[in-house]
């Protein structure tokens, strides 16, 4: 047997395997808590989450590879597993009262949670194209049950069948695209495919391949134009699943992406730049135009979400010069922290404002909130101030290392197309806003301990580690330059 | 023996019917179907180059793609028959509860 598996490789992906253990032990032990009391499912998986955070962040010094280079940990994976596992922490807690209050409280709601932040840890570390398909398969069929949890309304059905299908047709992207790189290179592991890469014998097929691959991402990550079913799937999921996957989603798929172009396909770089460039370019132009006409607050976070994948995707575009590409990727890195926490918040918001039957997710529900309820309305403010990305908030602190990069590695234009899409989100975040101080309204707002405790706490980091941001992006620039 | 480009564009053309497949039918079934095909596309095409490269990889990575293909098949007919218990119709142009 030891020949086969030795500790190193296991140590690998310990956190990962500790919380697959843990899910699987929980769904046993589900078994035997009783209907009305399946909040101790959830302390268990949150307990099960910290366990694996705790033992992420011991790691976080080291560097190893392990199952023949199959899967890699480093700072980088260090950096996302541990943002993902707070993500699912945050997860956890915005699920627990919420679930209860709209009469889907279940055992499996947390279970398939941590199922699915294994696949997303395991997608951060992949290292070769087959663990990337799986570790993405384990993180978007929980997702595709989760969307469709709340069985009793129709638009949670269909948010789930929607997000399935096409789910599944980008996975044949996908697929089809490791199949024709593993055709043109011989390998499917990101160095086997740069040795033969640059040994000149692949061409077309390489680059029809890497196309692929990017389609499948596209999907996940929400980019324009692969992005059709984000708003529905967002508007039909129940609000907590989605606040986690508007999250923990793009955060592993932007990872797997970053880890793919950078690793494997650098003699791609003249091929792949601009193509980058145009979708973060279109995906920043249609996410906050279209925006800007919603009026349900879950489809406007949606777009926002999708405007944000076109914002943190410009990080990328410059991975091919080797000058920018650790700086632009750290920018990148602190952005998605900045988007996960504002983000969170905000649904968080969300969440205490929704009532039973969808109700309570019209903008004019928000209004007259500050009168109501002042903190919450000062968090939603800081939220919405982070997401336009004005000061003094983490997402401007984001957005400015963000445009820096950009134009240190030469692309000027994406930056001014970042920058005017900026000001055309200040409109419709700034709607939100107007709506809670200056209508007049009867907004009525659920309080509980660990919703309270989330947003409260999202918006306390929003705020602080704008004014100290130095710490965090030392982490992400430590974290990037540790890649290799 | 059959030259490996033919087993390629065979795979490139069933790829394309279930690309089309997706597009353009109506039943989540069939669409269903039509996704399998694109899964089952890649499969040809990973076994024709493991031949042609003389490795194991691609005959071993056909595994994990029917076994996951598994996986989503169980999750997305569960989907299908709980839509089809609610509204007696699974036609997916009558999904539109969610517009904006």
């Amino acid at each position: 047997m030891s020949q086969y598996i030795n500790p190193i490789d296991l140590a690998t992906i310990l956190p990962a395997i500790v919380l697959v253990v843990w899910a699987c032990v929980l769904l046993l032990v589900d078994l035997f808590i009783p209907r009305e009391r399946k909040g101790l499912t959830a302390v268990l998986a949150a307990f099960g989450l910290a366990l694996s955070l705790g033992l992420t962040l011991a790691q976080s010094g080291g560097t190893s590879s392990g199952f023949k280079g199959m899967v890699t940990l480093d700072g980088f994976s260090a950096f996302l597993n541990a943002l993902l596992l707070v993500s699912g922490l945050f997860g956890v807690a915005l699920a627990y009262g919420y679930v209860r209050r709209m009469g889907l409280e279940r055992g499996e709601y947390y279970i398939l949670l941590l199922f699915s932040v294994v696949g997303m840890m395991l997608m951060v570390q992949a290292s070769d194209l087959i663990v990337v398909f799986i570790a993405l398969e384990l993180l978007s069929i929980p997702l595709y049950v989760l969307a469709a949890l709340n069985a009793r309304q129709i638009e949670s059905e269909e948010a789930g069948l929607k997000y399935f299908l096409l789910g599944s047709f980008s996975t044949g992207f996908l697929v089809y695209g490791i199949a024709l790189i593993f055709g043109a290179t011989g390998s499917t592991s990101y160095s086997g495919i740069v040795t033969a890469a640059s040994a000149g014998t692949s061409g077309l097929l390489l680059t029809i391949g890497a196309a692929l691959l990017l389609v499948g991402f596209g999907f996940k990550v929400a980019a324009v134009p692969f992005h059709m079913w984000t708003p529905d799937v967002y508007q039909g999921a129940p609000t907590s699943v989605t606040a986690f996957m508007s999250s923990g989603a793009k955060i592993a798929g932007f990872a797997a992406l970053l880890r793919v172009f950078a690793l494997a396909f650098p003699t791609l770089t003249a091929d792949l730049t601009p193509i980058l460039a145009a979708l973060a370019a279109l995906t920043m132009i249609v996410g906050n135009l279209v925006a800007v006409s919603q009026t349900n607050i879950k489809r406007l976070l949606a777009y926002s979400s999708i405007a944000h994948a076109g914002y943190i995707l410009m990080a990328f575009v410059p991975y091919g010069n080797p000058q920018v590409m650790p700086v632009s990727v750290a920018a990148g890195l602190f952005y998605l922290v900045a988007y996960a926490v504002s983000n969170f918040g905000a649904w968080g918001v969300v969440i205490a404002l929704e009532k039973q039957g969808g109700k309570g997710l019209e903008l004019g529900d928000y209004a007259g909130l500050f009168w109501k309820n002042r903190p919450l309305a000062l968090a939603m403010t800081v939220f919405m101030l982070s997401l336009i990305g004005f000061p003094p908030t983490i997402g401007m602190v984001g957005k400015f290392y963000l445009f820096r990069a950009v134009i240190d590695g030469g692309f000027v234009w994406l930056a001014i197309v970042g920058v005017v899409t900026s000001l055309i989100s200040a409109y419709y975040y700034l709607r939100v806003v107007v709506n809670m101080f200056m209508r007049e309204g009867e907004p009525q707002t659920g309080s509980e301990f660990w919703l309270n405790f989330t947003w409260g706490l999202t918006a306390l980091a929003t705020v602080v580690v704008s004014f100290v941001p130095q710490p965090l992006f030392a982490w992400a620039s430590s974290a990037v330059l540790r890649l290799f | 023996m059959v030259d490996i480009s033919y087993y390629i564009l065979l795979s490139a053309v069933l790829f394309t019917i279930g690309a089309a497949g997706v597009l353009v039918r109506r039943n989540p079934l069939i669409i269903f179907m039509s996704v399998e095909l694109m899964l089952n596309a890649a499969n040809l095409a990973f076994v024709a180059f493991a031949s042609m490269h003389n490795s194991l990889d691609g005959q071993i990575f056909v595994f994990f793609v029917m076994t996951v293909a598994a996986a989503e098949v169980a999750v997305g007919l569960a989907l299908i028959v709980q839509i089809f218990k609610s509204r007696h119709s699974i036609n997916v142009d009558e999904m539109n509860s969610l517009k904006g």
